[in-house]
């Protein structure tokens, strides 16, 4: 009875690999904090620089040690928790926010992979072959972050914050999978590393086959969507920050707020990655043959400058996120739910059904 | 209907045309301005390290002026605080004794001299209305303090320094109302 179901074998665990998906874990998500920290030091600058003004330059050199300085001054912050609110909720309502927005890393590919002695060490968490279906899973739970920290306070503002952005979380969402699912008609896959190593086989050293020239409505569909699912100005209706003074995270004080603001520029670089990855060719370097490369220099090294090259393409994607917010006003609500629903959603649905009806022609 | 003055604008309601309404060419017209605006000439300095010259008319922190030998100028005529409009200027005169000529220039000076620089308003009139080339202003502006009577500037605070003693000082001091009197007239 027992001899046949002797499942050792299969249980068996391979330390090497969990070590090797352990230190992959902290280098990406170390990675993607300090990205975050540096985005809102470039934020500050880059808005200091578009209003003919300096930015933070006094903390270090060119002021690089800023995000320091503000992440020690939220930490001596008084911690206050409201007396009326839900203890419990109101502190996870960030833990959540944050947890949400790291986790999105683990299925993005950061790089082709490395070759260490025989072991061929994969610069990708997990890449489970949904992908793209686990951002979305990820991504629409960010939205328990924005409701039960606004619910949790306790405060009628922070409620009718939070109601706000998660309707304008869910409607963008709608438009955002709308947008992707012509992409997923071409390119038949949901995981990322597929999709990657489809774009570098293009012409012109992989630069023909990036998904942008085959889906430009698709890409600014995703881009605007991101815009919003990100809240980020022209969609920062959940905060507000100037008229309405902050909206769900209003009663979080110290690193509780710490932690929202910075989940929210976690999200952007994840969200430039994504776009970077699906749409500009992920770790692929553009006019350069990676196998030829690889012959000449080694795996290793083009591994490294392909993970380079993605950084380079999400930092770009991070350098337009800052500007619009420093360019565009805000959307009114209804103008937003109007943009949403009337335009974004019929104009994904055609979208699709044009490339559905262009790849049915071309396989014929 | 007439219009009342010539300064009347027609507002333009008409809809928005299709390109308007597609939002885009307008955000990107506005991105290629706020991008122009990275490479302009900043309009602000790094203070501390940088400061912008004052207007040729500033007027600034009081001094009570000495002459080449180093004697006190002021005789304590009380024109200053008469013309003064905001009240700032106290003083209480006192008559030069025997072996004090090498510290006041005429036979009556100034015992207390105390400016309110809360009071002040740095109008100036005082040193329009001194007859002896005493008070002036200055380009430095009042620093901060905690307490209000910090604020009350007495004769040791306003008096430049002493040509006797140090005569590097005084040029300073000497030159400085040299130019502020050339740039105001």
């Amino acid at each position: 009875m027992t001899n046949h179901l002797n499942l050792l074998p299969y249980l068996s665990i391979d330390f090497a690999l969990l070590f090797e998906k352990l230190l992959l874990i902290i280098v990406v998500v170390t990675g993607s904090l300090v990205v975050a920290m540096y985005t809102t030091y470039a934020e500050r600058r880059i808005a200091g620089f578009l209003q003919d003004r300096r930015g933070p330059n006094r903390a270090g050199p060119f002021g690089i040690l800023q995000p320091l300085a503000d992440g020690l001054k939220l930490f001596m912050k008084e911690d206050i928790i409201p007396t009326s609110s839900s203890k419990w909720l109101f502190i996870m309502g960030p833990g959540l926010a944050m947890l949400t927005a790291v986790m999105t890393g683990a299925v993005i590919p950061w790089g082709s992979a490395l070759k260490i002695g025989e072991k061929v060490v994969s610069l990708q968490i997990a890449d489970i072959n949904i992908g793209i279906l686990f951002i979305f899973g990820v991504v629409s739970m960010g939205v328990y972050g924005i409701m039960i920290g606004g619910w949790a306070s306790n405060n009628k503002f922070s409620l009718l914050a939070a109601i706000r952005g998660a309707s304008q979380i869910i409607s963008y969402e709608l438009a955002m999978g709308l947008s992707l699912i012509a992409l997923l008609m071409l390119t038949g896959s949901l995981s990322m590393k597929t999709i990657v190593e489809q774009q570098m086989q293009g012409g012109w050293g992989g630069f023909l086959g990036w998904n942008i020239i085959y889906q430009p409505l698709g890409f600014l569909l995703f881009l605007i969507c991101a815009f919003a699912e990100c809240n980020r100005t022209p969609f920062d209706l959940p905060e507000a920050e100037n008229e309405l003074n902050f909206g769900y995270h209003q009663e979080y004080s110290s690193m509780k707020l710490g932690f929202y603001l910075f989940a929210e520029y976690i999200n952007m670089f994840i969200s430039s990655t994504v776009m970077a990855t699906l749409f500009f060719g992920g770790y692929d370097i553009p006019f350069v043959n990676e196998a030829n490369l690889a012959n000449h220099w080694g795996p290793n090294i083009v591994a490294l400058l392909g993970t380079v090259c993605l950084l380079i393409k999400s930092f770009l994607f991070l350098f337009v996120f800052i500007w619009v917010r420093w360019t565009i006003p805000r959307f009114r609500y209804d103008q937003l739910m109007d943009l949403g629903w009337k335009k974004m959603i019929p104009l994904a649905l055609a979208n699709m059904v044009i490339t559905g009806a262009i790849v049915l022609w071309l396989n014929k | 209907m007439q219009a009342l003055t010539n300064r009347v604008k027609v507002l333009d309601q008409k809809p928005l045309t299709f390109k308007e309404r597609l939002y885009l060419p307008a955000i990107f017209s506005g991105m290629l301005i706020t991008f122009s605006h990275l490479f302009k000439k900043k309009a602000t300095i790094n203070y501390p390290e940088q400061k912008r010259p004052f207007s040729p008319v500033f007027r600034g922190l009081h001094i009570l002026n000495r002459d080449e030998e180093g004697r006190e100028r002021c005789t304590a005529c009380g024109l200053c605080a008469v013309s003064c409009p905001a009240e700032a200027i106290t003083m209480e005169s006192a008559e030069r004794q025997k072996g004090e000529e090498g510290l006041y220039r005429e036979e009556k000076y100034a015992a207390k001299y105390e400016i309110n620089m809360l009071r002040c308003i740095f109008c100036g009139l005082c040193e329009e209305a001194c007859p002896k080339d005493a008070i002036y202003l200055t380009e430095t502006f009042a620093p901060a303090n905690y307490s209000r009577k910090s604020f009350i500037y007495g004769k040791p605070d306003l008096l430049i320094p002493d040509p006797t003693k140090e005569p590097e000082a005084f040029a300073k001091a000497q030159g400085g109302i040299k130019a502020h009197k050339e740039k105001v007239r």
